[in-house]
């Protein structure tokens, strides 16, 4: 928990020192800005879907998605305009536990027989910061569509490809999985690494 | 009347034994129904969750049990027992007290050495720790076929107590089954005549 709250922090002070420090002499230097990074990209494999659910008395299932697809804009003139579609396929998940990964396919959770898809699409993006920002969407599971939101920080831009962290709390009862509740956590904490490659 | 007298038992080891072996019967059922047959996934981790909320209760009342038959008194055999009969329901009563307490501790060991790793939150109220034991596949397992081995054979002993008790009350009449239902039952017993009708018993019966 405290490497958790710590590290978006620790992120943007390594960023911003490295910026500072790889151009010494200008007064104006910052971290990357987002608006400088616009185009079109395609989500890499090299992305990483982690997510974390507590459980009482401390732990958790924690694991990663391996299989997803998706693509975003970010607009030259107004970060506010950029747009993400974001695609997962939950008979991807990875926990380590064969037995686990067989019931969040189960009709108990994702129901993978029935819906293969996780879906995101985003319908507001704010910029917060430098290079940070908030994205409102439309989260899609299991046949129920709800508002969610994401916080994004600008991890690494160079021509062609970019890097962020992406983090959310997602409640899952509203989804129809809230099996398990209260031993495990009602809150799925997603803790992504996505990489764009420009199309 | 609370406690038991050389004459018949009291109302501690009456409740006692009748709540055991509700849950014990209740355990029984649910382990085989969440284990054996074809239920809904959600439903059978919530079946899970139950089985070992009230694996525990009845782990704590056998624990309470067993200290309470060492240390209280034994009302007399029945009356029209002969030797090997005393023997038979002593050793098996003595059989069933271990049992009680060997199969929830060995399930507790299952859900401890589970590389699942599934707290046991006990009623959703506190989260009763795992034993102390290496989590692995191979001792899950070696566990689960010890709590299994142990729940079956437990089941056949109270299969045979229960069927004595039975046969006590129904074939030979006496008050074997009576007095492990109410305290005053060896008053009435008495004053009646040896083979007591088992109907007026029947009714008699809380
Ligand atoms: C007197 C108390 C108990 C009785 C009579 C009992 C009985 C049973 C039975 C009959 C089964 C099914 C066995 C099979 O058909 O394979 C079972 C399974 C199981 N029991 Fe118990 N149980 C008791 C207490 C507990 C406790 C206290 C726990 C854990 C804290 C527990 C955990 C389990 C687990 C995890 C399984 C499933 C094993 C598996 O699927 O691998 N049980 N139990
Ligand atoms: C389910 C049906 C059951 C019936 C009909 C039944 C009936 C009886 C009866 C009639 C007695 C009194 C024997 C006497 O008069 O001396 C008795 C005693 C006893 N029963 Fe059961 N029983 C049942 C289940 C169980 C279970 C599940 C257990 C434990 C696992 C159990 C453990 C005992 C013990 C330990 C005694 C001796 C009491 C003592 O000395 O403290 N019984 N039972």
């Amino acid at each position: 928990m405290t490497l958790r709250s710590q590290s978006p922090t620790k992120t943007i002070a390594f960023t911003l020192l490295l910026a500072l420090g790889s151009v010494p002499s200008s007064a104006t230097a910052a971290a990357p800005d987002l608006a400088d990074a616009a185009g079109n990209y395609g989500i890499t494999s090299a992305s990483r879907i982690h997510f974390t659910v507590a459980q009482a008395g401390g732990g958790g299932i924690v694991g990663d998605f391996a299989k997803f697809s998706g693509n975003f804009r970010i607009d030259r003139n107004d970060v506010g305009h950029s747009t993400v579609e974001f695609t997962l396929y939950p008979e991807s998940v990875k926990t380590g536990e064969k037995r686990i990964e067989d019931f969040l396919k189960s009709s108990a959770v994702f129901d993978t027989a029935n819906y293969n898809t996780v879906t995101f699409r985003s319908t507001n993006v704010k910029q917060t910061g430098p290079d940070t920002a908030a994205v409102e969407g439309t989260l899609t599971a299991r046949g129920t569509s709800r508002k969610e939101r994401f916080l994004v920080t600008l991890l690494d831009w160079s021509r062609g490809s970019i890097a962020f962290n992406i983090r959310g709390n997602i409640h899952r009862s509203p989804y129809g999985m809230d099996v398990g509740t209260p031993i495990y956590s009602n809150v799925v904490q997603f803790d992504m690494n996505i990489k764009g490659q420009r199309r | 009347m609370l406690r038991n007298d050389k004459a018949g038992f009291g109302w501690i080891t009456i409740v006692l034994h009748w709540a055991i072996a509700a849950l014990i019967l209740a355990l029984l059922g649910l382990g085989f129904v969440m284990r054996r047959t074809p239920v809904d996934p959600a439903l059978q981790f919530s079946l899970y969750q139950w089985h070992k909320s009230l694996g525990f209760t009845a782990l704590g009342l056998a624990t309470i049990r067993a200290l309470w038959h060492l240390v209280e008194v034994r009302p007399r055999p029945p009356a029209g027992l002969n030797m090997l009969e005393r023997h038979a329901a002593s050793t098996t009563h003595v059989v069933l007290i271990v049992l009680a307490l060997a199969v929830p501790l060995a399930g507790w060991a299952v859900a401890s050495t589970s590389t699942l790793n599934i707290p046991s939150f006990y009623f959703n109220w506190i989260v009763i720790p795992h034993l102390p034991m290496a989590k692995s596949e191979a001792a899950e397992n070696f566990w689960t076929l010890v709590h299994m081995t142990l729940a079956y054979l437990l089941l056949s002993f109270v299969a045979l107590h229960a069927l004595a008790a039975l046969y006590h009350h129904f074939a030979r009449r006496d008050d074997v089954l009576v007095r492990m239902l109410q305290t005053g039952s060896r008053q009435r017993a008495s004053s009646q005549a040896a083979g007591s009708d088992p109907v007026i018993a029947g009714r008699k019966k809380p």
